[in-house]
């Protein structure tokens, strides 16, 4: 470790490691792009990826971010975003889990789905775009639906859970599996123009609460559809909880949902 | 009595924003979804004074009604 450490000083720039250094040094010390860059934050240069993430992100914070691991429940609408922009600001370990395959409907607004990977899994199809964004992002992905039979094994060591999931029943489900294994969880649900973000900290009722009244069904979005600007606005929004609560930076939606209507633009935040 | 009710989401829709509306004395926030054609199946949550509230809870002159849809979607 020590040679490596001194190959990637020497290596650096003004503090920096191009993508280039870091995949000469994992070839050069027969090691993942992931286990230099573990190394890089360590000894405190950064990737060049990350330059524009400062000063609002500092190395050592990055290096907490590349430490974390998120599990991002449903890869759709939501999940897509959320996906592409936790690999964009450098969590180190995602679990991706859906277990459904890209359909024609998916392209309106999914940002994962193409033509071309139409009968594709999202999760395999998130595995692949997250290696393209940044290949020292570890991504498992879980071909599941998340239930309560399951739920313990698939956030195993997670440090952070974001709701994108399509139904409110395993919402419920998965509100109850964080509470329980002591996980925050940021969710988030949209339909048609409309959408909503609400932050919940283990032993937090916030979803029991919003969903108090659902008694089967769908929700709204079962007339309104989803078009493709809602589902990117309340993932982004998910994703700023998510990196503030893993930095412990900044004020939460804790008890408080963040109502967003997009046709009349009023963003409202409640209690909860 | 004066209530004020104020409305989220596709609630808005042909109905309106926030509006102060005048009721009989006793009205439940039952009657006040009913009177405003919102499907039931549709409900959210619903903040009384900002506290979290049910379909039976009978409403005071003053009191600030929030009436969100269930959001779902993902």
């Amino acid at each position: 470790m020590t040679a490596l450490r001194t190959y990637l000083n020497d290596s650096a720039v003004d503090g920096l490691i191009s993508w280039s250094q870091q995949k000469a040094a994992a070839e050069e010390f027969k090691l993942t792009v992931a286990e230099v860059e573990a190394v890089i934050l360590q000894i405190g240069l950064l990737p060049v990826r990350y330059q524009r993430n400062q000063q609002m992100i500092s190395t050592i914070q990055q290096q907490q971010l590349f430490q974390s691991k998120v599990a991002v429940v449903g890869c759709g609408g939501l999940g897509g975003y959320i996906l592409e922009e936790l690999a964009r600001l450098g969590v180190g370990r995602i679990v991706a889990i859906d277990p459904d395959a890209f359909e024609e409907h998916n392209l309106n607004r999914q940002l994962l789905s193409t033509v071309k990977l139409l009968g594709t899994a999202k999760v395999d199809a998130a595995v692949e775009r997250l290696a393209e964004i940044n290949p020292a992002v570890t991504v498992r992905p879980e071909k599941a639906a998340f239930d309560k039979l399951n739920g313990r094994e698939l956030l195993d060591s997670v440090d952070l859970v974001l709701d994108a999931v399509d139904n409110i029943p395993t919402r419920l489900d998965l509100a109850e599996v964080c509470s329980q294994m002591d996980i925050p969880l940021v969710h988030g649900a949209i339909a048609g123009w409309f959408g909503q973000v609400v932050t919940v900290y283990p032993g937090d009722d916030s979803l029991q609460k919003l969903y108090g009244n659902w008694t089967g069904g769908k929700g709204i979005e079962a007339q309104l559809g989803n078009p493709s600007f809602t589902p990117a606005v309340a993932a982004s929004l998910q994703v700023a909880e998510a990196c503030k609560l893993l930095l412990a930076e900044g004020r939460l939606l804790h008890r408080a949902m963040l109502s967003i209507n997009l046709l009349n633009m009023q963003i409202e935040e409640v209690s909860l | 009595m004066k209530v004020t009710v104020k409305l989220f989401a596709s609630f808005q829709t042909g109905r309106f924003t926030k509006e102060v509306r005048q009721y009989s004395d006793p009205t439940t926030i039952g009657h006040v979804i009913q009177e405003l054609n919102i499907p039931a199946d549709e409900i959210g949550i619903l903040l009384l004074n900002a506290v979290h509230a049910d379909l039976q809870k009978s409403l005071q002159d003053g009191d600030v009604l929030a009436i969100f849809p269930l959001v779902g979607g993902g």
